[in-house]
């Protein structure tokens, strides 16, 4: 594997010390309580509390927004934020709470944001102090994300909205929302408008929070309606009728296929969460009985174990490769593999750890008789949010169709 | 020793790569390639081995064998990374010669020790060689040799040689009284007999070939332990070769949908064929990372070097399989004819993806190494 800290820069390797040193005494111990496998399945106050507690620790050191510009209550380094995830992740510290805000909200704000908003709002983002959410899909826009119906009339210097938001996760505690409206309803992609809306502030003056219930029978995202919400002209981002072109730079790091690395943390072995990953899956065929012997001597399943090994490797490795320019046939072509993959290498990861666990998969959450405390098939069936969200692997196989291999577009 | 996140693919690698490639690109069309290899379906004439020979010194000239060999046998010693991008463009080639089959034999007499070096001088000078080791029914242990040697002489058959009527030596695998050992030896010597055999794959030439009292010189002792080193670049060698050809067969058959027209679309629109094209690059990029990676940990990480090379060999044997599927599959009633370039690629693809070991095999030799043999 990969020492990625052979390759450093100086200042890349300064910062590295940094981020060792303050990690060493500054990563928070495991809570007595059990988080959810993301945040977007956070669901109680304990756990939004904890896990604020710790983005504002590590913003405070300096390992959150660390190539954004100091303007902006940034750290105005350069590709440093991919050194401070690698120690975060080597330190195994608990994730950022604010993954919407700091993956999509961010990368969008600095690029289309105007300077007082951006003054204002990201140290705000970085720190941890607001949470955000996005609203994009509505029940009748999913994959034709243009479609969206959401309008937003004009009045005066200010705009009045009016629609349905879907799939919102972290809504009930989110401060802003980054938000595409429709303004023009003669055209599609052209009739567009990007912009940040309050949402705690404006709770029941124009906005409603409603929890949606996951088929993992979890909390976390939710539907959020606007019934005359009126908002100041001055939360736009980008031009009128420019929003599927500000939203684009938004979806490019929400696949994490953007120019700016996203600050994300991790690596916690919390007793209660459990990755859809190999490591884990090996685990469970050491430990597990099949057709009287283990499961990991079983060669069929070896070799279905080791089709997920070498799937997962090739991942990471396509993450080192996209680093290095020689051995790319298509700028973005790595890049746009990157969620569909990450999806569903992991989804049959999960599968193949339910017929690895056999009858004891059926076996949920709180069943004392569940290996591995019953994450299994909670982990299997929390796949499915990550092969849907964020344009599902069937809108990414266009994607990567179209813009990497240039064929005829599906409109 | 840890991997250099670069995976050391240096400048120097860089252009090599790309000279190769433009090298091919102005020398060796697949117009040229389907001319040389397919201008007579006829089944029932002899097997044949056409290849450009004059191109290939050319490649010589530009010292392309010379690069694995290590500086002490006064080779240019260039790291697994750089070879393998050199030899992923002759794969997008499919540039028949000996190439790989020469390198396999420089990495097992790099793996010799002091007394692989004297052959290796002769590779340096240009002379071309293949590996005679696998038996008849195609084990890929070398343990499993028919050739047997006794006082000295060389008897029994080696089966599946790779490139055997276009190189100038043998590096022969044979069973003692007591272990194996490795042979040196003219592919034209006297005892020795090449039974060309009939292959799908046009692109290649294979060979069984017999041993009558063939005197030759012993290069290696503990033969098995030179092999089980050399064998990870083997490996990665050949899957480097398959991820280049891959990568034509994407772009060929990508080209084809964007321009064939059926339903008043091109065909490329449809979801049934982009979904698939899409996942044929997938697979290549998945393939390909493991190459460099597998390539990156012969040159810094050998005690991992076997580990992922079967990673690699076993995506890109995958990866053959589905991307010559795909490629003649979408070129309709066109791929399926003889004068269609994809068959050229299908056929060596096929050829590729058992050749040292399918992805099966190697999957099974993966789970020996990460969660430990069947008791």
């Amino acid at each position: 594997m990969s020492d990625s800290a052979s390759k450093d820069t100086l200042e890349q390797a300064e910062f590295r010390q940094h981020c060792r040193d303050w990690l060493r005494n500054n990563t928070p111990a495991e809570p007595s309580f059990r988080l959810p496998i993301s945040a977007l399945e956070i669901m109680t106050e304990e756990q939004l509390t904890y896990l604020k507690d710790w983005q504002q620790s590590a913003y405070d050191a300096g390992l959150v927004g660390c190539d954004y510009p100091v303007a902006y209550g940034g750290g105005g380094r350069s590709n440093c934020q991919r050194i401070a995830n690698e120690e975060m992740h080597r330190a195994k510290t608990p994730y950022m709470p604010n993954i919407i805000g700091l993956g999509m909200a961010a990368p969008t704000l600095l690029q289309y944001g105007q300077e007082e908003m951006k003054k204002h709002l990201l140290p705000r983002l970085f720190s941890g102090e607001d949470i955000w959410c996005q609203g994009f899909s509505e029940p009748g826009s999913g994959s034709d994300l243009a479609s969206v119906q959401t309008f937003a009339q004009r009045d005066g210097d200010a705009w009045v909205i009016n629609g349905h938001k879907v799939w919102t996760s972290l809504a009930h505690f989110a401060a802003w929302m980054i938000i595409l409206l429709r303004t023009d309803k003669t055209q599609k992609h052209g009739g567009l408008s990007y912009f940040v809306v309050p949402i705690s502030s404006a709770l029941d003056q124009g906005v409603s929070v409603k929890p949606l219930i996951k088929m993992t029978g979890e909390t976390g995202f939710n539907e959020v309606l606007f019934e005359d919400l009126q908002v100041d002209d001055g939360l736009r981002l980008g031009a009128l009728g420019h929003g599927w072109q500000v939203a684009t730079t938004t979806l490019l790091h929400e696949r994490d296929a953007g120019e700016l690395v996203t600050p994300r943390s991790g690596g916690m072995k919390n007793a209660a969460t459990h990755n859809a990953n190999t490591a884990n899956l090996i685990d469970l065929a050491r430990n597990t009985q099949y057709n009287g012997k283990a499961a990991v001597e079983d060669p069929l399943l070896r070799d279905r174990i080791m089709r997920q090994l070498i799937r997962e490797t090739a991942l990471e490795e396509n993450q080192r490769r996209t680093r290095l320019p020689a051995l790319l046939e298509h700028p973005a072509r790595l890049q746009l593999q990157n969620k569909l993959l990450r999806s569903e290498i992991a989804q049959q990861t999960a599968a193949l750890a339910l017929e690895v666990a056999g009858a004891s998969a059926s076996l949920y959450l709180g069943d004392q008789n569940a290996p591995a405390a019953g994450q299994w098939p909670l982990a299997y069936m929390s796949t499915y949010g990550n092969t849907i969200a964020a344009g599902t692997s069937e809108v990414q196989r266009n994607i990567l169709g179209e813009r990497v291999l240039s064929l005829a577009k599906s409109k | 020793m840890a991997q250099p996140d670069d995976y050391g693919f240096s400048e120097e690698a860089s252009l090599l790569k790309d000279s190769a490639r433009k090298f091919f690109k102005n020398n060796f069309s697949t117009d040229k390639l389907h001319q040389m290899v397919a201008d007579n379906p006829d089944s029932s004439k002899p097997p044949e081995s056409p290849w450009d020979k004059e191109l290939w010194q050319q490649l010589l000239e530009l010292g392309w064998t010379l690069l694995a060999v290590p500086e002490s046998a006064q080779g240019l010693g260039l790291p697994a990374v750089a070879v393998a991008g050199l030899v992923e463009e002759a794969g997008r080639a499919a540039f028949p010669c000996p190439l790989l089959a020469t390198l396999n034999a420089t990495y097992v007499l790099a793996a010799c020790g002091d007394s692989g070096n004297a052959a290796l001088k002769e590779i340096a000078e240009g002379a071309t060689a293949t590996l005679a080791l696998t038996n008849r029914t195609g084990s890929w242990l070398p343990q499993d040799t028919e050739v047997r040697v006794t006082d000295r002489k060389l008897n029994g058959t080696a089966w599946f040689v790779q490139d055997a009527r276009k190189v100038d030596r043998l590096l022969v695998c044979a069973k003692k009284d007591t272990g194996h050992s490795l042979y040196w030896v003219a592919s034209d010597a006297s005892g020795i007999t090449v039974h060309a055999d009939r292959i799908v794959d046009l692109t290649r030439d294979q060979a069984h070939v017999e041993f009558l009292n063939v005197e030759a010189e012993e290069v290696c002792e503990d033969g098995l332990k030179a092999l089980e080193q050399a064998f990870p670049a083997i490996w990665t060698m050949l899957a480097a070769d398959v991820i280049g050809a891959a990568e034509w067969q994407l772009q060929t058959t990508t080209e084809y949908a964007r321009t064939r027209t059926q339903f008043e679309r091109p065909i490329g629109f449809f979801q049934a064929v982009k979904h698939p094209l899409v996942d044929v690059m997938i697979q290549i990029d998945e393939a390909k990372s493991l190459v460099y990676n597998a390539a990156c940990a012969i040159d810094h990480e050998p005690q991992r070097a076997a580990e992922y090379a079967h990673m690699a060999k076993a995506s890109a044997s995958e990866t053959a399989a589905f991307a010559s599927s795909r490629s003649v599959q979408f070129h309709g009633g066109i791929g399926y004819t003889w004068e269609c370039f994809v068959q050229l690629y299908f056929k060596r693809q096929k050829h590729s993806q058992l050749l040292w070991g399918d992805a099966a095999w190697h999957r099974a030799r993966l789970a020996d190494i990460v969660l430990g043999e069947i008791g």
